[in-house]
């Protein structure tokens, strides 16, 4: 039981500097610079092929970037080599070692350093306890269910008392459900033990759920840095705002700036809605810039009547219902605008009283949102 | 039901005839031989007599045994070591079909005229000879044939490529990334491969075992062709008992006791691999 505040082990804040890694041609890695925290659940998020297993694999040791540096608590580790460094691997995989036992595969590490046979032991059963493996001591890996192997996978790479735990879409291999259960699960062991995990995923809903904070990257580049409300409320770009979630987007052209409070109300003009809109931003922005506009469906309101008491700030146009897919505690809707945009908007069954008649196909609607809700995602120079 | 069982007869009847014309009826032969009396010029007649095990007691006989022996393990040992890096560098490598090539290729030519390729790189001027004298390294041409380490030397050329190719095929399916998590774990490059690789490729290792010592073991060509007088293996008394002495109920015996002590051999490795296996569940 090491490290202070109840945490059984010490997290290391690591460093990544300018890091570039190319393969031919292709860059994988192009001047990522992240800074996690020491003891932080950190997220790297973005699609397949975007360099994530390739940025881990640099942290842990298995391979080398062109240039930049990788620090952890203060010291560059890039000369160590992988067995060196104070940081363990969740793989993608697991690799669990197929020709031992549940037993074995976690006394692996133990092993390796020669220590003898009772502390090994009272260390294994502690970790087979922090993973609940009890009773599946002597099962093989082929003989252990999905969640079970991971979890081996995790107590293997936890019993060397990391600094900084690499998790390598630990959940990837695993259904809907046991993902949820398993997810909550690392989230807990996280709070336990107080080691600074960096999970890799390309599932968003995994990285807002459990995430301190985030790294949204795409082709090699970190495009946003920031907790996850921040990452989903204001996204940097437009591939965080399609990628996270949900949402409407739409380039658009500044007609107006307001100040309004701490903020401006700004006039947008949007040409696929052959229509002005109002959003709120903190920026001043020059009349005629080019900017990307989105709204999320969530924030919408759907309803069958004209609303009669339209506030100024509030956005509205009609369409008819083009698609409605019903999925339990939500509806989401596809609607067809009159000018032939289709916007997508989500409504909640929370309360069966607030809803008021069912909206149905080919029905007409209207579809509105308050200049608050509405974000300028990015500004394009042009 | 009825119908499928007498199908079944009918499909393992080719593998029942072929195991009995190739390999029941050729061990029956000299079984029975071994235990008669020897003919004058060869053959045998019909009278039994333990006398070719008597014979076999023989101390020449039984330090060509003791030598057979020893340089089986020593060659298959040699090939082994040499294969496993082999059969490593050709799963990884990009060119596996190109390396497959080379191994299989030298099989196109007869294995006696391999042989008489190598008399001719190591007699006393031959290549090797050649070039060191030429270089100046050596003034006298040095003794690399006719002896034992000539006939370790091609033994373990010849067969290597059994060896290599069961190794190669185990290694390709072997998963890379197991290595990585042994060294993620703490373990240095040697003991990766030591405690993650050399385990998983058990199989593949046990094969490659036996493919090389049983016809290590019963080589015949080589110790007679590179091989001086303190060469001989068994392989060559049998040769000599049929078609020198004459002594054909000696001959089967000494063939007997080689297929008994190889098949020993192999049931021995599959019995401690299987065991060692089963000790992967550790407490
Ligand atoms: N050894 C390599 N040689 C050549 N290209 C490579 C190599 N390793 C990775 N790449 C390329 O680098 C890119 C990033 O790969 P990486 O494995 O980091 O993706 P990822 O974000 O982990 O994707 P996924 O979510 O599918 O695991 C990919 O386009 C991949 O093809
Ligand atoms: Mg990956």
């Amino acid at each position: 039981m090491l490290g202070g505040d109840g945490k059984r082990l010490k997290g290391f804040d690591v460093k990544v500097e300018n890091v570039s890694r190319a393969f031919g041609d292709f860059k994988a890695l192009d001047d990522v610079s992240i800074e996690i925290k020491r003891g932080e659940f950190f997220s790297l998020l973005g699609p397949s092929g975007c360099g994530k297993t390739t940025l881990l694999r640099i942290i842990a040791g298995f391979d080398n970037p062109d240039s930049g540096s990788v620090l952890l608590d203060g010291k560059n580790i890039l000369h160590l080599p992988p067995e060196k460094r104070p940081v363990n691997t969740v793989f993608q995989s697991y690799a669990l070692f197929p020709h031992l036992s549940t037993y074995e595969n976690i006394a692996f590490p133990l092993r390796l350093k020669k220590i003898g046979e009772k502390e090994l032991d009272a260390k294994v059963q502690e970790y087979l306890h922090l993973v609940q493996l009890e009773g599946h001591e002597t099962k093989k890996p082929s003989m252990l269910s999905g969640g079970q192997r991971q979890r081996v996978a995790i107590a293997r790479a936890l019993i060397n008392e990391p600094n900084v735990l690499l998790l390598d879409e630990p959940l990837s291999a695993l259904d809907a459900k046991l993902r949820q259960n398993l997810l909550v699960e690392l989230d807990h062991l996280h709070d336990q033990i107080g080691v600074t995990f960096i999970y890799v995923t390309h599932d968003q809903s995994e990285a807002l759920s459990v995430s301190d904070r985030i790294a949204v990257m795409n082709h090699g580049k970190v495009l946003q840095i920031g907790e996850p409300f921040e990452i989903y409320e204001n996204p940097a770009t437009d591939f965080v705002a399609r990628f996270i979630g949900e949402t409407n987007l739409f380039p658009a052209v500044v007609r107006k700036c307001v100040p309004l409070h701490d903020y401006f109300l700004t006039t947008l003009y949007i040409e696929e809605l052959e229509s002005e809109i109002l959003v709120t931003d903190y920026d001043n922005l020059p009349v005629g810039q080019h900017v990307s506009f989105t709204v999320r469906p969530e924030k919408m309101k759907i309803t069958t009547d004209k609303p009669t008491h339209v506030s100024k700030d509030i956005n509205l146009f009609r369409g008819i219902i083009e698609e409605p897919i019903y999925s339990g505690f939500q509806s989401k809707y596809y609607v067809l605008l009159d000018n032939g945009t289709i916007m997508k908007v989500i409504q909640q069954h929370a309360n069966y009283m607030d809803e008021g008649p069912e909206i149905e196909w080919k029905e007409q609607v209207y579809v509105s949102w308050s200049a608050e809700d509405g974000y300028i995602v990015e500004v394009v120079d042009s | 039901m009825k119908r499928e069982r007498q199908l079944g007869i009918i499909y393992s009847a080719p593998m029942g005839l072929w195991l009995t014309i190739f390999f029941l009826i050729p061990i029956s032969i000299i079984v029975i031989y071994s235990f008669l009396k020897k003919g004058l010029y060869g053959g045998v007649e019909w009278q039994f007599t333990l006398k070719a095990y008597q014979e076999m007691f023989n101390p020449a006989f039984l330090k060509v045994l003791w030598r057979t022996l020893w340089v089986s393990v020593v060659a298959t040992a040699i090939t082994l070591l040499l294969a496993l890096p082999c059969g490593y560098a050709m799963a990884r490598s990009r060119h596996q079909i190109f390396w497959l090539a080379l191994i299989i290729v030298p099989f196109w030519t007869n294995s006696l005229i391999r042989i008489y390729a190598w008399i001719a790189i190591l007699s006393s001027e031959g290549f090797i000879n050649e070039l060191l004298l030429s270089l100046g390294i050596i003034k006298e041409s040095l003794s690399l044939i006719y002896n034992q380490q000539a006939v370790i030397t091609v033994l373990v050329y010849i067969n290597i490529p059994f060896a290599i190719l069961p190794l190669f095929t185990t290694i390709d399916k072997f998963d890379f990334q197991l290595l990585e998590a042994a060294r993620d774990l703490g373990a240095t490059k040697r003991k990766a491969i030591f405690k993650v690789l050399l385990p998983s490729i058990r199989s593949g290792i046990i094969t490659a075992l036996i493919f090389t010592f049983i016809p290590i073991f019963g080589a015949y060509t080589t110790p007679l062709l590179v091989g001086g007088k303190d060469s001989y293996m068994i392989g060559n008394i049998i040769v000599d008992q049929v078609t020198k002495t004459r002594n054909w109920p000696l001959a089967s015996a000494f063939s007997l006791i080689i297929t008994l002590l190889s098949t020993l051999g192999v049931i021995w490795i599959l019995v401690s691999g299987m065991q060692d296996k089963a000790k992967g569940v550790v407490k």
